[in-house]
């Protein structure tokens, strides 16, 4: 079994047309650990899986996954990787016309030959695992939050990939689903021997299950380290980050003008 | 002034480029359903599926718009051709009407609303909760797998659907002009079948409702795929799809009708 990290970026920079959303990105996720990246809302965490599943080429540097380059691979070698690896996007994005069932048995369908009884155990299988084998006739419009994201978990296992990428896993659940969804991520990912990396604002549930964080800020990592080394941090971001405080290196304004000049006070004191 | 006179020439020449810009994209996007057609044409359940939501549940909507504007034909041909005593006329100018022009046209008017706007709103939404994308994350091509089987079943469903348009419209004409007014029937058929022409005006008809499918189920993926991925994005998208195949249709029905019927009698 390869010791390589499953997956590397190395000097990552990523611009959309002029403006620069990641800069000098560098990450090693090792094989069958969960691996969180944390950061404020638009710092570019989507971004990042976006880049590591090959949605979106680098403007400069690499994302090695599995030993391969994946923005110089041609679209069959891509397709072939995508394949081994799945992500789990903030609100599901199951497929609307289809039942929980068909969801979870999507892929199955069309990647492989195996007949339908096959298929039908294994689907039982994926649901009964985050706990839906009962809810399997539903369709996704009757689910709740919580349910979705967790039909979304089983299929996004569905081909066993060593490689899963979650976007927002725990945003607007209720503090049961989320508990659930976490130990669920966790559990999923020892039984499966895959590697998981997590997008995510909730500090909390992460560092309770993941073994390794990062901390974007403005494009750049601004800390890393296991969630005891986080906990234990005395950067003023991570520190900020962790309590949720309002003042910190992270300003709550977004940048404007003097407030002064956009109430138009200069021009009347002058 | 001047400077106004340089922003407007600029605005106007940027929205020439743009829509020069889309205009390549769409074609591209075009080649591209076509070389990926494969998968469905192969899975031919896709394609059934689909035309049941393009083509079956259109078939209402179809057959009464059909079955009234047959019956406006006859009352409006009668009410003419009866002043030169040529009421009996009235099948064949039904029929001709319904085949050459009315059939076709009224009958993609009606597809762009009911079944264009619908795959423009499905395919947009589709986008808009990430559903496409995470299609594409699973190696599943959304371009083979949900655009190219909504755009077969759409050309497949159109002229079936212009068929059934004319053949209700005939019958809507004949239930007024033979049922009601009580024109001859034998006339009102005889004259029907020795006028029109297979060649001329049911082939010619049935070559329109291609051309016609073909341009509504284009524009109709186009749209749906490119809509911005927002609630305005989506209904932008589905009324552009309604506005420019009826612009389409017509255009189209005037070329196609200038080279298949420039002189026929």
């Amino acid at each position: 079994m390869t010791t390589n990290p499953l997956v590397e970026i190395k000097d990552l920079n990523f611009s959309y047309d002029e403006r620069a959303i990641l800069k000098g990105i560098n990450m090693t996720m090792p094989r069958g650990k969960v691996i969180a990246i944390m950061g404020g809302s638009g710092c570019g965490k989507t971004t990042l899986l976006r880049l590591i599943g090959g949605v979106v080429s680098p403007s400069s540097g690499y994302v090695r996954v599995d030993d391969q380059i994946v923005h110089e691979l041609s679209r069959d070698k891509l397709f072939s990787l995508r394949r081994k690896m799945s992500m789990l996007f903030q609100f599901g994005a199951l497929f609307t016309d289809l039942s929980v069932f068909d969801n979870v048995a999507f892929q199955m369908r069309e990647h492989t030959d195996l007949p339908e009884s096959v298929i039908r155990d294994l689907v039982f299988m994926k649901l009964h695992a985050v706990g839906l084998r009962g809810a399997h006739n539903l369709m996704p419009a009757e689910l709740s939050g919580g349910m979705a994201r967790r039909v979304a978990l089983a299929r996004s296992i569905a081909l066993d990939p060593m490689l899963v990428m979650y976007d927002e896993p725990f945003a607007g659940l209720d503090p049961i689903s989320l508990s659930v969804i976490g130990k669920l991520i966790r559990r999923l990912t020892d039984a499966l021997g895959m590697t998981s990396i997590l997008v995510t604002h909730d500090v909390h549930q992460s560092l309770e299950i993941v073994d390794y964080v990062y901390f974007i800020s403005e494009g750049v990592i601004a800390a890393h380290g296991t969630p005891s080394e986080v906990r234990g941090s005395v950067s003023p971001f991570v520190h900020q980050f962790i309590h949720s405080e309002v003042d910190g290196p992270v300003p709550f304004h977004y940048p404007a003008e003097k407030y002064a000049t956009d109430l138009n006070l200069e021009n009347r004191i002058a | 002034m001047p400077r106004r006179i340089v922003i407007g020439i600029r605005g106007v020449g940027h929205r020439i480029i743009e829509s020069v810009w889309r205009l390549g994209y769409a074609a591209r996007f075009f080649s591209l359903i076509l070389l990926k057609s494969g998968t469905s044409i192969r899975r031919f359940g896709l394609i059934i599926r689909e035309l049941y939501f393009t083509g079956v549940l259109t078939m209402v909507i179809i057959l009464v718009s059909g079955l009234f504007v047959g019956m406006v034909l006859g009352l409006q041909g009668y009410e003419t051709l009866q002043k030169f005593g040529a009421e009996t006329a009235v099948g064949t100018l039904v029929a001709l009407s319904l085949v050459r022009e009315l059939g076709p046209v009224v009958a993609g008017l009606l597809f762009a609303s009911r079944a264009g706007s619908a795959i423009t709103a499905e395919i947009g939404l589709m986008k808009a909760t990430e559903q496409l994308e995470a299609m594409g994350m699973m190696a599943v091509d959304p371009i083979a797998r949900v655009v190219a089987p909504r755009f077969w079943a759409g050309v497949i469903s159109m002229p079936l659907l212009a068929a059934m348009f004319s053949a209700m419209g005939v019958f809507g004409g004949y239930l007024v002009a033979v049922v009601l007014i009580g024109v001859d029937e034998g006339s009102f058929w005889s004259q029907m079948q020795s006028v029109v022409d297979f060649r001329f005006d049911i082939v010619n008809g049935i070559i329109k409702t291609c051309v016609f499918g073909v341009a509504i189920t284009a524009i109709a993926v186009f749209e749906g795929y490119n809509a911005p991925p927002t609630a305005e994005g989506v209904s932008g998208a589905t009324t552009r799809t309604v506005v420019t195949s009826a612009l389409v249709i017509l255009g189209l029905d005037f070329v196609l009708t200038s080279f298949m019927f420039r002189g026929v009698g």
